[in-house]
Parts: C-alpha cells; sequence; structure tokens
C-alpha cells in the first residue's frame, strides 16, 4: 500500500524558506527589520486585521521562531542573544499587529464558556442539501485536479510544519493534560518513526501531486485568508495568556479532520491519483479518530478541571478557528466558482518529476 | 502495580481505546496490527476501516450547518 520508505523526500531540504515579497507597509517594514535594517513599523491600528499586508507581515514575524528566512543573517552567529528571533523591534511590530488581529478575532465571535456544548456541535456530520458546501466536499463532488492541487499548495503552509505551532503549549499545561496532549503530538511527528511524521507524509504527497514540497515554497501564492489560520495557531501558541485558545484550536482541528480527510481520500481517487497521493490523507482518517478521543477526554477535560478559568478561552479559541476555516473554504470556493485560481498566482504545470496518476481503487 | 496492565477505555459514545502497537484478531481469523501509540477500535461497526474507528459512529444532521 505505502511506498513511502524508499522515496526521497522534500523535508531533506535545507532548512529555511526564502523572503516573500512585501504586500504593503506592513509587511515591507518587517520585512526590513528582518533583514536587519534600521527602522520601525507604521502603525498597524488602521490596518484590515484579515488583509494581506497584516496577515504576511504576522506571519513572517512568526517564522523567525520556526526556521527563520533562507539568506539572511538572523543574526545568531555574533552568538550569544541577539538574534532576530528575539529583536525587541520586531517584537514590538509583532506585538501590534497580534493587537489587530486578536482584537478582530474577539470582537467577530460570540463568547462562550460550555465547552462541551461546542464540542457536540463539531462532532455531528451534517448531511443533506446545504451540507456539502465545504472544501472537500466541492473536491469530492465535482472537484476538478488543479484545484485539488491548489488546495494543497494552501495547505503547505501549515502542514509542512504540522503540530509545530501546538508544540508551544507543552510547556504551558501540567499534568494530564500535558501527557494527553504530548501523546497526539508524538503521533503527529510519527511517534519515533520519521519516515511517518505528518509534516513528512504531506510533502511526499506534494511531490506525487507535482508540487515544490519546499518549507515555505507558496508563502508568495497563499493569500491572507490561509496565513490568518496559521497565524491563529502560532499567535496561541506563543502566548501561554491564550493557552486555552490554542487547546481549543487544536481541538477543531482533530475533532472535524477524520470525516474530510476520508473525502479527500475518495476525491484523489475519484480523480485516478494513486496511493503516494492519498497516504497523507489516508493516515489521517484513522489518526485522528484517535487524537480526537485523546484530545477530548484526555485534554480539555483535566485541563477545565484544573483551571475552570480558561473555559472561555477554549470556546474563543474554538470558534476563532471555525470563523478563519470558513473564511478560507469560501475564498477558495468563491475563486472556483469564477474558473479563478484561489492562489495570488496561478499554480505552473506539474513538475515533470510528477509520477504520473495511478488508478487505483 | 497497576503499571503492568495495560489500560483499555471504553468511550462513551465511540471507540474503545487501546494503547500500543497491537495485533488485532478478527473472526475470520485476520488478523490486523495497528502501530500507533493508542488504537481506537470500532465498536459501533459502522466504520469503513474496521476494526479501527473513522468516526462513522457520529451523529448525523440533515441540513447543513455552515461549516
Ligand atoms: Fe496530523
Ligand atoms: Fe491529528
Amino acid at each position: 500500500m505505502s511506498s513511502t520508505a524508499n522515496r526521497t523526500t522534500a523535508t531533506e531540504h535545507p532548512v529555511a524558506p526564502p523572503l516573500p515579497r512585501p504586500r504593503g507597509p506592513l509587511s515591507a517594514a518587517v520585512l526590513e527589520l528582518i533583514r536587519g535594517r534600521p527602522g520601525g513599523c507604521p502603525p498597524a491600528s488602521g490596518a484590515d486585521a484579515y488583509g494581506d499586508d497584516l496577515q504576511l507581515a504576522l506571519y513572517c514575524c512568526y517564522e523567525l521562531h520556526y526556521r527563520g528566512f533562507a539568506g539572511v543573517d538572523d543574526g545568531a552567529e555574533q552568538g550569544a542573544v541577539d538574534d532576530r528571533e528575539w529583536e525587541p523591534g520586531l517584537l514590538t511590530a509583532r506585538r501590534e499587529l497580534e493587537r489587530v488581529f486578536l482584537g478582530a478575532l474577539r470582537a467577530d465571535t460570540e463568547p462562550g464558556r460550555d465547552v462541551p456544548a461546542e464540542v457536540d456541535g463539531l462532532l455531528v456530520e451534517p448531511t443533506g442539501p446545504g451540507s456539502d458546501t465545504g472544501v472537500s466536499h466541492h473536491l469530492l463532488g465535482r472537484g476538478r485536479l488543479w484545484q485539488l492541487r491548489e488546495y494543497v499548495a494552501h495547505r503547505s503552509l501549515y502542514h509542512l510544519k504540522e503540530a509545530d505551532p501546538q508544540a508551544w503549549v507543552i510547556p504551558r499545561l501540567t499534568g494530564p493534560a500535558k501527557s494527553a496532549l504530548v501523546a497526539v503530538e508524538h503521533d503527529e511527528y510519527g511517534a519515533g518513526r520519521p519516515a511517518r511524521m505528518h509534516s513528512r507524509l504531506f510533502a511526499e504527497m506534494m511531490t506525487a501531486l507535482g508540487l515544490d514540497p519546499g518549507y515555505g515554497g507558496y508563502l508568495d501564492a497563499a493569500p491572507a485568508s490561509t496565513l490568518a489560520e496559521v497565524n491563529l495557531m502560532s499567535l496561541c501558541g506563543l502566548h501561554r495568556a491564550l493557552r486555552g485558545a490554542l487547546v481549543g484550536q487544536f481541538a477543531v482541528v482533530e475533532l472535524t479532520s477524520s470525516p474530510g480527510s476520508l473525502r479527500m481520500v475518495r476525491a484523489m481517487r475519484r480523480l485516478g491519483l494513486g496511493a503516494a497521493a492519498t497516504e497523507f490523507y489516508d493516515e489521517h482518517v484513522e489518526a485522528d479518530a484517535v487524537h480526537e478521543q485523546l484530545i477530548r477526554t484526555g485534554v480539555w477535560e483535566p485541563l477545565l478541571a484544573a483551571e475552570p478559568e480558561l473555559a472561555g478561552d477554549v470556546v474563543f479559541g474554538m470558534r476563532a478557528a471555525g470563523l478563519l476555516g470558513r473564511r478560507f473554504e469560501q475564498h477558495l470556493i468563491t475563486r472556483w466558482d469564477r474558473d479563478e485560481s484561489s492562489l495570488r498566482a496561478p499554480l505552473p504545470p506539474a513538475r515533470p518529476a510528477a509520477e504520473p496518476p495511478t488508478p487505483t481503487r | 502495580m497497576a503499571d503492568e496492565y495495560a489500560v483499555v477505555t471504553v468511550t462513551a459514545d465511540g471507540p474503545v481505546l487501546v494503547p500500543g502497537p497491537v495485533e488485532v484478531v478478527l473472526p475470520d481469523g485476520r488478523r490486523v496490527r495497528s502501530e500507533r501509540p493508542v488504537t481506537a477500535l470500532c465498536v459501533c461497526r459502522r466504520s469503513r476501516r474496521y476494526p479501527f474507528c473513522d468516526t462513522s459512529h457520529r451523529a448525523r444532521t440533515r441540513g447543513g450547518e455552515d461549516r
């Protein structure tokens, strides 16, 4: 079934992504700061919280905490503590951007404290008319191969660092909640087998689809709604004060992924793609059926028993993730309905290295 | 010592959780393995990945909530 073992993989790629092109004054200023040039950042307060400029600026600030950028001296050579990741000018700029983003998310989500009710809502699989509006439904029913490739390119901004944003929360948890969250993360990282890391399975799927599996390779192509979903994870992961929201966000991913992944597998088979392409989503049908249980009974139940005051933020994390997920899906469907690319630049045709689709059933 | 026992968790409305890599023996003698740290075994028999859970036990509603 799986032929992952002897394929060369993208995750052996050297490290950091290239610096993206700016999309406005905020991202231009942040990119200058990342390059180490003196300067400041214009006020973010009037900016569109979900717009390209602010979301790219924020994404770049956060990337310094993951891999940094290629071709940029990150200051680490000077040794010690003067590295770009912790440059006060950048942290100041980041905080202004975060204020605007978090403020918008708080304003656009209904507050709530009833976590079990929120979870119950996520666990119902809608069927019948009006229920098939999401991207995975679209791809399953009538999606075209170029749309599926676009979807995977969007998703690469998260999945090539899959589970990394959630790893930030580990030291902010204690006891059973920490232990269960680590069990899920361990599985995401391949449970001790690098070849089974979900980020690696994703890169292999990209290769099978003729996409560039390089980390951050589609950053310039990704619109604001794609970046915003990853930025929510980084925001909640990096701020201890938002640990409840991080757990809520993680729960949404794990609880809704399994049925969606099954639709993706079936969509790919319908389009004539073989096991090399379907393996990533195939793995997630079963993996996330387990993760759902671990997150529900293992993480948020003990977390809320120990820190009931976090309930509001868990619900906030779930609703903010839902909001950004809907915005992202709406963007794709709207563009595709007009037969337009959902990326900022259409994808080049599949690379020649792509293995030809092998019809399997 | 409690630690010597494998803890198997029966969930309220979903699968049975079994720790560690496991080999599952099916009624027809077939053996399937799971390498996962925790495996979710389907007990509602609705899974298309039987004996493993694929969340098919979930309730379904007509008419989509927009998600
Ligand atoms: Fe995963
Ligand atoms: Fe997962």
